[in-house]
């Protein structure tokens, strides 16, 4: 990453959320750390609970509050800080400069508002255009999402359309501000497969032709490897191993990666739990000492217990949070290779 | 469980075991609502069955120098235009009101499950039972209990029974809804193949799965007949004027009402009070013993 | 849409039949001779007579029958005994005065209501959610009569600021209208702003949670827009059935508020006809009241289909 020359897009740093529960707060993410340059695709991936929504809905300023609350780090979008920003300037971005479309295809539009009227409201409220403009930007938005005769569904019902129908007014309404961020939080999950390909197909070209720097969260590397420019895994909160999408697939480094690998589910079987990694994700109130992975993993050792391992580079643009790549030293050597602000 | 083998320990477990064995019980006694209704209803209930005993007088002997007292240590909640004790009026309106209510729930629960069930089982009858129904439930509550009263003449009885009748459908469709649930499912299907009779099957799965609504509805309805009884008689449809129910003495003190409010306002107190007994109780059996219901609440 | 509610007319048409049908039969559960009752103990036969004539009570049942019903389809409900007059005219000569103190007794009931309702959702637990649940328990326990004559205590006796009772008009004129019909519409109303106020707000925070509020919020959309245009238009949607349920216990309600505050309407008509046994009156009334209260269940499922399209599309097609 030549970070010098061209600050980049969104660069979250050292970002904590807690969740306040009966038993005390959570950690739902913990000192997460990553940049994204304009143009660019990340993936996120990681199992359900370990905190890459979150993370997703603390970009958009959406985290719900309470219970959740960012306690720690900033996410700096072209160089200012959301967390710091008022409501009305997080809302004045939210659906213009970053755009969120969401699981729920089925339940995320609203159902007694017609197709177009759900579509020409964030242009209106953020361009303070004309109708008669604003439902043109609609058709035009629909055509782009492949959306047959436009301008007849646009007085249509969300209940008339279909799930990957639905998924596509989404995808067009995320898009209709032309944001320089879409974070898609597993945008295909709730579909059928032979509709997964096509809307993913579609992002693809979509993300080309606005040439926005997307998020996509998935649980699934197939996703990823399809869509994403590069890969940071989550593991309960944290991240495990950061990298290009070739060098994740190349050479994973840290068992978490390797698992996920070894459990990549055809599109058809969509599982939520990994079968090939035993156990299941940590109770947040009751993280095992040292790696979080350890109690799961088959090379655990007794150094894994001592302490978290930092994010370790096992190649200029590769970094996993594990100590085997090391020898299990962790020397001043190795320490000093780890990536600037993550801890 | 390990057996207990000191006496000590049986005894501890006997009495734990009251609570476990009816966790609705115990759910009822922590809903605040339900305490309160449950408590306030108990001692309006004992004020009723003990009438004789705790009105300082009867409820009919006028005393014409007593006219018009205001509540005092004398006159707990004063005196009439006639004199009468208005305590002791109050507390046999109480028998009148409960006895009313009570009837009233009883012959729900009778008619109600009876053309619930009816209808619940018999596909023919059912079509008909519920246009019935509907045509039933088209009426203003108030008014069709108006209109059947008028029809039978003022009493008591002409109250309870223009009441029920303003009721029962409602309940009837309450257990109708719960038969057609419990008759597809697959115990009742198996037990209706080996040939097992109607009555048999609405006593042992029927009833019990329709139980909980049931007297939720029963709670609700008595509340109902309550203040709608009162309403009657304030309009001079309910018991005719010298027998002491709340709503012959709102309606009598309301000519009164410039100089002598305490006449209408105790007995309205006193109405509103087993009214929000019973809805506190009603709230309370719903939501323990039917959460479903509850979802509509929170 | 205009063939939903051709229908839902169609569908009612049995239901309209039966209510005829028990209005009719309500006056024949009247135990022993009518003619009696009506005439009094001092009644001479020969006034009985006139009076059984003129009921039609010395006609075979099935004859009195076949003339109350084609009375009905020529819009004759016959004649009220006690004002000497067609029932039909008598009920709507007072139906302005009804609907006006009802329709006030509405709007009062839809704005506070809803306005509780949703300030209580949105502000979760505070004082407005704990009056408006209050409200709502005692609105179900007070009887409403009650109220009316604990307001003219307040207001008229001790205050003195409205009258005790009686009617003006509106089109007489509009403050005497307020000064007359706001104590008879406060006592109807205030019983149900709790009631609609707990139905609002469990409904709100219900839609609070659904996902499209949370599109609506990734739009960028001002808070205002997210919770008065995409929340509130589905929080209408239940909130709209409970409308007929308020309208039928207002009309209720009315019988008696009518006369605790000597409104000359539709509610009182009939109350002094229960009193006086005018049963052509009753029978008429019953079958006004039922008649128009179904109309209305119309009325709200339109509306209904109006704001939930899923609906209107179920049934349209």
């Amino acid at each position: 990453m030549d970070m010098a020359s061209t600050p980049p897009l969104l660069s979250v740093r050292g970002l904590r959320i807690e969740f306040g529960t009966d038993q005390g707060p959570a950690r739902a993410v913990d000192d997460l750390s990553f940049d994204l340059d304009a143009g660019e695709v990340l993936g996120i991936v990681g199992e359900s609970g370990s905190g890459k929504s979150v993370t997703a809905l603390s970009i958009m300023g959406l985290l719900p509050t309470p219970p959740g609350r960012v306690t720690a780090g900033e996410i700096l979008f072209e160089g200012e800080d959301l967390l710091r920003k008022s409501r009305n300037d997080m809302r004045k971005l939210r659906g213009n400069e970053i755009s969120m479309i969401f699981q729920e295809p089925m339940t995320s539009l609203n159902p007694v508002f017609t197709i177009g009227d759900q579509l020409t409201e964030a242009v209106r409220w953020h361009e303070r255009v004309s109708m008669a403009t604003a439902r043109d930007r609609a058709i035009e938005m629909l055509g782009k999402v492949g959306i047959p005769s436009p301008e007849r569904r646009l007085a249509d019902y969300p209940h008339q359309l279909s799930g990957g129908m639905r998924q596509r007014v989404m995808i067009a309404m995320a898009l209709s501000c032309s944001p320089k961020l879409l974070l898609a939080d597993e945008p295909t999950t709730a579909l059928d497969v032979t509709i997964q390909a096509q809307i993913l197909d579609l992002l693809r070209a979509l993300q080309e032709e606005f040439r926005m720097a997307v998020i996509i969260i998935t649980h699934n590397l197939g996703v990823v490897a399809e869509f994403a420019d590069r890969v940071l895994v989550m593991y309960a909160g944290r991240t495990v191993e950061q990298a290009s999408v070739e060098g994740v697939f190349d050479r994973p480094s840290h068992p978490y990666t390797e698992g996920l690998l070894a459990s990549i589910p055809d599109l058809e079987a969509d599982v939520l739990r990994l079968t090939a990694i035993p156990g299941t994700l940590p109770n947040p109130h009751e993280l095992p000492p040292g790696c979080r992975f350890q109690p799961r993993c088959g090379y655990a050792r007794e150094e894994c217990t001592a302490a978290s391992p930092p994010l370790l580079a096992v190649s200029p643009d590769h970094f996993a949070a594990c100590i085997r790549h090391n020898g299990y030293r962790l020397d001043g050597a190795a320490a000093a290779m780890a990536v600037p602000g993550a801890r | 469980m390990t057996t207990a083998v000191d006496v000590a320990g049986q005894v501890d477990l006997r009495k734990r075991s009251f609570l476990q064995r009816y966790p609705m019980v115990r759910r009822l006694l922590r809903h605040k609502a339900f305490v309160v209704g449950a408590g306030l209803f108990l001692v309006i209930s004992l004020v009723a069955i003990f009438a004789d005993l705790i009105a300082p007088s009867d409820p009919s002997r006028m005393a014409v120098r007593f006219r018009f007292r205001p509540p005092s240590a004398e006159h707990w909640f004063g005196t009439d235009n006639l004199g009468r004790s208005q305590l002791s009026r109050i507390v046999y309106g109480a028998r009148l009101s409960l006895g009313i209510g009570l009837a009233v729930v009883i012959m729900n629960a009778v008619f109600g499950v009876a053309l619930g069930a009816a209808s619940g089982y018999f596909k023919r009858l059912d079509n008909i039972l519920m246009r019935v129904t509907d045509a039933l439930m088209a009426f203003p509550p108030v008014l069709l209990a108006l209109g059947i009263a008028a029809a039978l003449g003022p009493s008591s009885l002409t109250a309870a029974i223009a009441l029920a009748a303003v009721y029962i459908p409602r309940t009837a469709r309450i257990v109708r809804a719960s038969v057609l649930v419990v008759r597809e499912m697959e115990f009742v299907q198996a037990a209706m193949a080996m040939g097992a009779g109607n009555f048999r099957i609405l006593r042992k799965h029927v009833l019990p799965n329709c139980l909980a609504p049931l007297i939720v509805q029963l709670t609700f309805v008595f509340a109902f007949a309550v203040v709608t009884e009162a309403t009657l008689s304030f309009l001079g449809l309910g018991s005719p004027p010298p027998t002491p129910t709340w709503g012959n003495m709102i309606a009598e003190g309301r000519q009164y009402i410039r100089d002598a409010a305490w006449i209408t306002l105790i007995p309205g107190i006193a109405l509103a009070l087993t009214v929000l007994s019973l809805n506190l109780l009603g709230d309370g059996l719903r939501d323990v013993l039917d959460p479903r219901l509850k979802i509509a609440q929170d | 849409m205009g063939r939903y509610i051709v229908a839902r007319l169609i569908q009612s048409i049995p239901v309209l039949i039966l209510v005829s049908v028990m209005s009719f039969g309500i006056m024949k559960l009247v135990p022993g001779d009518p003619a009696i009752l009506i005439g009094g103990p001092t009644a001479t036969p020969a006034e009985l007579d006139v009076i059984r004539a003129n009921l039609g009570l010395d006609r075979p049942f099935h004859i009195q029958m076949w003339k109350f019903y084609v009375g009905l389809v020529q819009g004759d409900l016959g004649n009220s005994l006690l004002l000497g007059k067609p029932v039909l005219e008598a009920t709507i000569e007072r139906v302005p005065v009804s609907l006006s103190i009802a329709l006030y007794s509405m709007v009062l009931t839809l704005g506070f209501g809803i306005a509780c309702g949703v300030v209580a959702a949105l502000n979760r637990n505070g004082w407005v959610d704990q009056g408006a649940m209050i409200f709502a328990l005692l609105g179900v326990s007070i009887p409403n009569f009650w109220l009316g004559l604990m307001f003219i205590i307040l207001f008229s006796v001790h205050l003195g600021w409205l009258p005790t009772g009686g009617y003006v008009p509106w089109q007489e004129s509009i403050g005497g209208w307020f000064a007359t019909a706001t104590m008879p519409a406060v006592s109807l109303a205030l019983l149900q702003i709790g009631l609609l106020a707990r139905i609002t707000r469990s409904t709100m925070l219900e839609v609070l949670r659904q996902d499209y509020i949370r599109t609506a919020r990734a739009k960028g959309l001002p808070e205002f827009v997210v919770i008065g245009k995409h929340a509130f238009k589905n929080v209408m949607i239940p909130v709209i059935t409970v409308i007929g349920i308020i309208f039928s216990v207002l009309l209720s309600g009315s019988l008696v508020i009518e006369s605790v505050f000597s409104v000359p309407g539709v509610g009182s008509l009939l109350g002094s006809a229960v009193l006086r046994r005018d049963y052509p009156m009753i029978q008429g009334g019953l079958l006004l009241v039922a008649w128009s209260l179904l109309m209305l269940n119309i009325l709200v499922d339109v509306l209904y289909a109006y704001f939930d399209p899923r609906v209107r599309y179920d049934h349209g097609r």
